[in-house]
C-alpha cells in the first residue's frame, strides 16, 4: 500500500449528503476485475447521462477540478455497501484524499487499507471549505497527515482520523504481516476458546 | 472491563473474542463464521497474489447469491459474465477446500437467510462476510457486521480481525405493534428519526417487549437494516424464540455441546446497569406502515402522509437535498403517498424473503390480482420449497406475479433482474439509493404485506383494511 504524508492538489466539492458507495460504483461495474479501469466507473451515473454524455454540470467533469486529487464530500460519504471497490473507482481515478465531515464506517476502513485517506472535519468547517473552492476552484489545497491539518488559501483547519488509521496510511501497514507477529496469542486462543466454547464449530461433518 | 462489573451483550461478545488488544486500543479479534459470495473473488485475489492459504476452510462457508439467474436455467446460464462469476466461486472455494451451497444444493439461497437456515449462525458467534448486511445475523444474539475485500482476505488468512470497538448504543421499543405493523417499520421508524449516518460508529442492540415478541424473522429484518441507520452491526438478546429456531437446525450444537451452548448463550444478556454511550427509546403503538419517498432509507413516512415540499423548508441544504431526492424519483412536492402510482413490485431479499415474509404478502393477495406486474423470489431454496407445500407459489401466480428462484435479485440488480429506467417498484429491500435496482430505477421500500397491498391497489396503500376480515 502507498503512504499518504502530506498532498497538495485540486480539490474537487461534492456537495451530497449520503454519497452511497452504489454512487461512487453502481454494481454492475462490481464482476469488473481491478485491472479493467475501475477508475473510469467511479460515479458513472452521476458524471454520464444515460447516453453515456459527459454531464458537463457534475464537479468533477469541469475544467478546474478534472484533475483533482482530493474530494470535499457532505455527511455520511460512502455510506451503504461494503463494496471495496468504491475504493478502488476512487483511488485509480486518482484520488487520495476524501474530506467530509463523516464517513460510512465499512468505507473508512477500506479507504484505510488501500491508501485512501478519510478526513473528518466539522459540517460548517465542510462548507466553509465547499464556499471557499467554489470561489476560486484553481486555489490548491494541502493535507498534511503527520500535522493532520488542510490549507486553503492561507486558511489552515484541523482534521480528525482514528490514530490507528492515521499510523496505517502513514507507515504504509499491511495488516496480515502485523497479524502474523500474533501467531502464538493466535494457536493459544484457539485451543483455549474449543475447550470453553465446544458449541462453536459448526456441528454437522462434511 | 473490571470483573464483574454490569456489562452489556455486545461487551461480553467482544469479550469472548478478543485475542490481543495492543496499546492503540485496535484488538485482535477471533472469527467464528466467515461467509464467502461472488463478490469475494477480489480477496480470493489478494491471497493469490500472497500464495496464501486459507487458515480455518471449516468455518468459511461460502453461498451463491449475488449474480445467480431466478428465472430460466440456473444449469446453463445464458449471460457468459454472470456464468463466470458464479464459476469463480466455485473454483475458488474447491481450491480452498471450503464448503459451497452452490447453484445445484438444496441449501442455496441468500447468504444472511442461509447462515441462520443452517444454524451456521448461532449466539454468542462473531459472524463476518463482505457484505454490509451481515448485521442481520445480529439477530441471534450474535456479534456479525460486514467487511471489505482486503478485511475478507484477512480473515481467509488469519481467521481474525483487527477492530476498533465500537460504542454501545441501546434502542428499545416496549408496547405492541398495532396489525398490519411489522418489524420492517420499526426498522424504517428508527432510521427515519436518527437519520441514514444516527448510529455511525456504534453496535446496536435492540431490547424491550416489542422486540422480544418478534419473530425470529421479524428479528431479522431489522438487524438487517442496522446498517441503515449507519450501525455496522445489531443485536438482540438470545431468548427462549432465539433456542426454539436454532434447535435441531443442520449445523447447530448437539448432544452434549448443545447444553454447553445453553448454559453459555444464557448469560448472553446485558446486566442491570450496564451502561450504554447512548440510549433510544420508541413506543410501538406510535409505529404506523411506512414507505419510503426519497433515495435513502431515511426518507421514510408513515403511508397516511405526503412527501414533503422543499419550498416549506428553512433549511437550505435539506432543501436542496428534498429537491434532488424529489426530481430523481419523479414526485411532486405534496403528493399524498396514497396517491403515488407504481409499475412493479418485488418481494424478495435478505431484508424480506423468508416463509413469514411469504406468508404475509400472501395473506393479502390470496384470491386478488395484482395491478402492476412483479417478482417474488424467496430468500433461499429451502424457503421456497416451504412456500411451495403451504401454497403460497399458487396464491403469487394467480395474483400474476412470477415466482422465481432463489438469490438477491432486484435488491441489486446485477444478476439481471432490473427495474426498467424510470419505473416505480414498491420493494421489500433495503435500499432505495440512485440506480440500486437499475440505472433511474425508482424504489419504495416497505413491509411485504404493504407490498402486496400496493400490487392490489397499483399504488401506495395501507395494507390494514385489505386485511379487515382475513387472518393475517
Amino acid at each position: 500500500m502507498e503512504k499518504f504524508t502530506r498532498l497538495t492538489a485540486s480539490a474537487c466539492p461534492l456537495d451530497i449528503a449520503n454519497l452511497n458507495t452504489d454512487q461512487l460504483l453502481p454494481a454492475r461495474f462490481l464482476k469488473l476485475p481491478r485491472a479493467a479501469g475501475l477508475g473510469r466507473a467511479l460515479l458513472r451515473d452521476l458524471r454520464f447521462d444515460a447516453e453515456g454524455r459527459e454531464r458537463p454540470d457534475f464537479p468533477l467533469n469541469r475544467p478546474a477540478w478534472r484533475e483533482a486529487r482530493i474530494i470535499v464530500g457532505a455527511r455520511n460519504f460512502g455510506c451503504g455497501s461494503s463494496r471495496e471497490a468504491a475504493v478502488y473507482a476512487l483511488y485509480d481515478y486518482g484520488i487520495r484524499c476524501v474530506i467530509a465531515p463523516s464517513f460510512g464506517d465499512i468505507f473508512a476502513g477500506n479507504a484505510a487499507q488501500n491508501g485512501l485517506l478519510t478526513a473528518v472535519v466539522a459540517d460548517d468547517a465542510a462548507a466553509a471549505l465547499t464556499r471557499r473552492i467554489d470561489e476560486t476552484p484553481d486555489a490548491p489545497v494541502t493535507v498534511d497527515l503527520e500535522q493532520q491539518t488542510i490549507e486553503c488559501r492561507g486558511e489552515t483547519l484541523r482534521f480528525a482520523i482514528d490514530p490507528v488509521r492515521r499510523a496505517r496510511l502513514l507507515n504504509g501497514w499491511d495488516d496480515v504481516a502485523i497479524t502474523e507477529s500474533y501467531m502464538r496469542e493466535i494457536a493459544a486462543f484457539k485451543t483455549a476458546d474449543r475447550a470453553r466454547r465446544p458449541w462453536a464449530r459448526p456441528a454437522e461433518s462434511r | 472491563m473490571r470483573m464483574n462489573a454490569p456489562a452489556t451483550l455486545f461487551d461480553k461478545l467482544w469479550a469472548a473474542h478478543e485475542i490481543a488488544r495492543r496499546e492503540d486500543g485496535e484488538a485482535l479479534l477471533w472469527v467464528d463464521r466467515h461467509y464467502v459470495h461472488e463478490g469475494s473473488f477480489n480477496a480470493f485475489g489478494q491471497l493469490k497474489a500472497r500464495g496464501a492459504h486459507v487458515a480455518e476452510p471449516g468455518l468459511t462457508f461460502g453461498v451463491a447469491d449475488h449474480y445467480v439467474p431466478t428465472r430460466g436455467s440456473r444449469r446453463h446460464i445464458d449471460n457468459p459474465d454472470i456464468a463466470r462469476m458464479v464459476r469463480t466461486l466455485e473454483d475458488n472455494t474447491a481450491e480452498h477446500g471450503i464448503a459451497l451451497f452452490g447453484l445445484e444444493d438444496p441449501r442455496q439461497g441468500i447468504v444472511h437467510v442461509v447462515g441462520p437456515e443452517q444454524g451456521l449462525t448461532l449466539p454468542g458467534l462473531l459472524v463476518v462476510c463482505g457484505d454490509s448486511h451481515t448485521s442481520t445475523h445480529g439477530a441471534l444474539g450474535a456479534y456479525a457486521f460486514g467487511i471489505g475485500a482486503s478485511e475478507v482476505a484477512h480473515v481467509l488468512m488469519t481467521q481474525t480481525l483487527w477492530q476498533r470497538k465500537p460504542k454501545r448504543m441501546r434502542i428499545t421499543v416496549d408496547g405492541t405493534l398495532a396489525p398490519g405493523v411489522a418489524a420492517k417499520d420499526i426498522a424504517l421508524a428508527t432510521i427515519a428519526r436518527f437519520s441514514a449516518d444516527g448510529a455511525t460508529g456504534h453496535a446496536i442492540e435492540f431490547a424491550g417487549s416489542a422486540i422480544r415478541a418478534l419473530s425470529m424473522e421479524g428479528r431479522l429484518t431489522l438487524c438487517n437494516m442496522s446498517i441503515e441507520a449507519g450501525a455496522r452491526s445489531g443485536m438482540i438478546p438470545p431468548d427462549q424464540t432465539t433456542l426454539d429456531y436454532v434447535k435441531g437446525r443442520p449445523f447447530a450444537p448437539k448432544g452434549a455441546a448443545w447444553d454447553a451452548a445453553l448454559a453459555a448463550w444464557s448469560a448472553l444478556a446485558t446486566d442491570a446497569g450496564a451502561q450504554f454511550d447512548r440510549e433510544v427509546a420508541l413506543t410501538a403503538a406510535d409505529i404506523a406502515p411506512i414507505v419510503t419517498w426519497g433515495t435513502s432509507p431515511q426518507d421514510a413516512l408513515p403511508i397516511d402522509g405526503s412527501v414533503p415540499d422543499p419550498a416549506r423548508e428553512p433549511d437550505a441544504a435539506r432543501a436542496k437535498y428534498l429537491r434532488e431526492a424529489l426530481d430523481y424519483m419523479g414526485l411532486m412536492p405534496g403528493t399524498r403517498l396514497t396517491n403515488i402510482a407504481i409499475d412493479r413490485i418485488f418481494i424478495g431479499s435478505c431484508t424480506n424473503a423468508r416463509i413469514e415474509d411469504l406468508r404475509a404478502a400472501a395473506a393479502v393477495l390470496a384470491g386478488r390480482v395484482s395491478k402492476v406486474p412483479g417478482l417474488v423470489s424467496a430468500g433461499s431454496s429451502a424457503v421456497k420449497r416451504q412456500a411451495e407445500q403451504e401454497g403460497l407459489d399458487r396464491i403469487f401466480r394467480d395474483a400474476g406475479l412470477e415466482w422465481g428462484e432463489s438469490g438477491c435479485s432486484m435488491c441489486v440488480g446485477i444478476n439481471g433482474d432490473v427495474v426498467p429506467p424510470r419505473e416505480r417498484c414498491a420493494s421489500t429491500t433495503n435500499r432505495n439509493f440512485r440506480g440500486r435496482q437499475g440505472p433511474l430505477a425508482r424504489t419504495h421500500l416497505m413491509s411485504p404485506a404493504m407490498v402486496a397491498a400496493a400490487a392490489v391497489t397499483g399504488r401506495l396503500s395501507d395494507v390494514r383494511p385489505l386485511l379487515a376480515g382475513r387472518k393475517a
